[in-house]
């Protein structure tokens, strides 16, 4: 796979053998377990296996607790303290699926962050990029219909708020909203389509992460060099290379089972800290929570929806030029789904041939900036719009927006880059055998004193 | 046997044409069967045939409000002060970012004064005007993004208040200040006796 020269499966038995002819199903799970691999992946390489392992827990401990839910405004929020308090584990499961929400959004962000800084996105491997926007744009979508489901205050709300956005789309937009809902306002229609659509999204996530596994697999993994691995012969790609299993699978679980310690323990010891205390109160349509904040991994998006209110001159701009039709609400709106967009198209606004933010001096400290901006988002999201923040939120996201459509376009013309390694051998040695590093003498050089 | 062009050949026309009408008919099909899959999320009969609604308002004074869920949607019910009203009557129109009245019972797009905005008392209003009864009725949803905002006083200009993202009303509902862009709409609403309002 991905044009690197490699040993392929071959059945051996009379029995492999039958299969092979009628059904290469070993031979594709052998293929896809054994591809070679960049030999220089660092810890930022991790999160692969850490999503694909959220997706699976979130899937079994939902299947689960579908079994003792019930989808009706009546009963939901006591049925969800009814697997709190009565369903053997319950309280376990149902914490679990709640935290591991938050595991999930964790890794997601850093697996974005990691394609961001070593240019990921960068051609062959748009596609890869392009799908892995698709599922963070479903698991979005999951995520926020999930947590409806317990009918708190909160869900409640939040599904008000969210589904509002919708009716802010000029002409159609109230049509729309309503057909969203199943009716005038948040109700019994949607609550059950929100559980129907909640059981159905993660396994097309499910089918996305399959192509997007295909996808990287036939372009090859990219590496913190962003230099591709040797195709011109097997004992160069070899010497680039390790395949995934046994290497990075073992170093995969490590990771993962150092992340489940910390995981479990927030499940166990403070399982409501990333939660919203209004949410253990039962949805009331009569009265709206002081603050509607939404989960914390909506926060950064949450604060560009907000920040563009009717006093900052684009939005006065926009209004004026489109006669009113694209208001303020229209434009929060716009630059929310704007604000995703843009990051789905680095791999064409980033107009730089290196790839990897190693050797890009100037890229290096914006990009700390738009990483350090995302945590600002984050935390101005969640406070009041009122006072400094609006400021706050305004400026950091004009920021998200100039780092996508000024600073990496504008990078690739005006930056310098640094020389880069000729062949992901060179850089493996160079880190493993201390000063010495010509090719080759990696494997003999002797081990460093930190070894 | 000789190749046959395409333009000259009828049978070739006579395909083209089966090609393209075998294919408009499978889009139309394909649109026939999606249509009631897609209007089965649209509201349900039982849904729909809940438009009406009588609320008695006997025990409204003046200066105190009533909140009733309509269409999954709550209606305030405020009976204002006079102090209220004139303090809503000095407003002048072009301070307000939404001049249009929002008002169901009104047809077309009359200005948002308090005339426009009050709902008139059993009876007509008898020459002291809409608000002479001090009844404001309005669908208490903010129009930015769909939250109750507070009331009694709430907000900068003593009318109604938005939690969620800061939107200020006035003493007649209309939006002053904050992310919503326009004032809390009036549902179809009128006084059947001294003391009920119809809804709906």
């Amino acid at each position: 796979m991905g044009g690197i020269p490699h040993d392929h499966y071959e059945p051996n038995s009379r029995g492999e053998k039958w299969l092979h002819r009628r059904l290469p199903i070993v031979g594709l799970m052998y293929d896809t377990l054994m591809i070679p691999t960049p030999k220089n992946l660092n810890w930022m390489w991790i999160f692969g296996i850490v999503l694909v392992f959220c997706l699976v827990m979130q899937i079994i401990t939902g299947v689960l607790l579908v079994m003792h839910y019930t989808p009706h405004v009546d009963m939901a929020f006591a049925s969800v303290e009814h697997i709190m308090r009565n369903v053997n584990g319950g309280w376990a499961i149902r914490y679990i699926h709640q935290n591991g929400a938050s595991l999930f959004f964790i890794a997601v962000y850093l697996h974005i962050f990691r394609g961001l800084y070593y240019g990921s996105y960068k051609a062959p491997r748009e596609v890869t990029w392009i799908i892995g926007m698709l599922i963070y744009v479903l698991m979005m979508a999951t995520a926020f219909m999930g947590y409806v489901l317990p009918w708190g205050q909160m869900s409640f709300w939040g599904a008000t708020v969210i589904t509002g956005l919708f009716g802010a789309i000029p002409f159609i937009g109230e049509g729309i909203q309503t057909w969203l809902l199943g009716g005038p306002a948040v109700d019994n229609a949607t609550l059950n389509r929100f559980l129907s659509l909640h059981y159905l999204l993660p396994f097309l996530i499910l089918g996305l992460v399959i192509v997007h596994i295909w996808a990287f697999h036939t372009t090859g993994n990219n590496n913190p060099t962003g230099v591709e691995v040797r195709r011109t012969s097997k004992k160069e790609a070899e010497a680039d290379t390790l395949p995934f299993w046994p290497y990075f699978v073992i170093k995969d679980l490590f990771a993962l089972a150092v992340i489940l310690v910390i995981f479990f323990a927030i499940v166990g010891f403070m399982p409501n800290y990333l939660g919203h205390p209004d949410n253990y109160i039962e949805a009331n349509p009569l009265a709206t929570p002081a603050h509607i904040v939404p989960e914390w991994y909506f926060l950064p998006f949450y604060a560009i929806l907000r920040a563009f209110d009717q006093e900052v001159w684009v939005v006065i701009a926009a209004d004026f030029l489109t006669g009113g039709i694209v208001d303020a609400k229209f434009f929060g709106v716009i630059a929310m789904f704007g604000a995703m967009l843009v990051m789905a198209l680095a791999p064409w606004l980033d107009t730089s041939s290196v790839r990897s933010g190693r050797y890009r001096p100037m890229f290096k400290w914006w990009f700390w900036v738009f990483a350090f901006n995302f945590v600002v988002l984050t935390w101005v999201g969640a406070r009041p719009a009122e006072g400094i923040y609006p400021y706050i939120a305004l400026i950091a996201s004009a920021y998200w927006f100039a780092y996508f459509l000024v600073i990496l376009p504008l990078l690739g013309v005006i930056e310098k880059p640094l020389p880069q390694p000729d062949t992901i051998e060179d850089d493996f040695n160079e880190h493993y055998s201390g000063d010495d590093g010509t090719p080759g003498s990696g494997t003999a050089a002797a081990p460093s004193p930190a070894e | 046997m000789n190749p046959v062009s395409h333009a000259e050949d009828p049978s070739g026309e006579r395909r083209d044409f089966l090609y393209y009408a075998t294919a408009g008919f499978g889009a139309i099909a394909a649109g026939a069967a999606a249509w009631p899959l897609v209007n089965s999320m649209n509201p349900s009969a039982d849904t729909r045939a809940a438009s009406q609604m009588r609320v008695d308002v006997s025990g409204v004074s003046e200066g105190t409000q009533l909140t009733v869920l309509f269409l999954g949607k709550p209606i305030f019910i405020r009976r204002a002060t006079p102090d209220e009203i004139e303090a809503a009557q000095a407003v002048e129109l072009g301070e307000l970012p939404d001049q249009i009245a929002r008002n169901e019972n009104i047809s077309g797009d009359v200005e948002a004064t308090v005339e426009n905005r009050f709902l008139p008392p059993f009876g007509g209003d008898e020459g002291g005007g809409a608000a002479a009864g001090g009844w404001l009725v309005m669908q208490g949803v903010c129009t930015h993004l769909g939250c109750v905002p507070l009331g009694d006083g709430a907000g900068d200009f003593g009318g109604w208040f938005c939690p969620c993202h800061g939107s200020h009303y006035d003493t007649a509902g209309r939006i002053r200040r904050g992310p919503a862009p326009e004032n809390l709409p009036i549902p179809a609403a009128e006084f059947i006796d001294d003391t009920t309002i119809l809804l709906g």
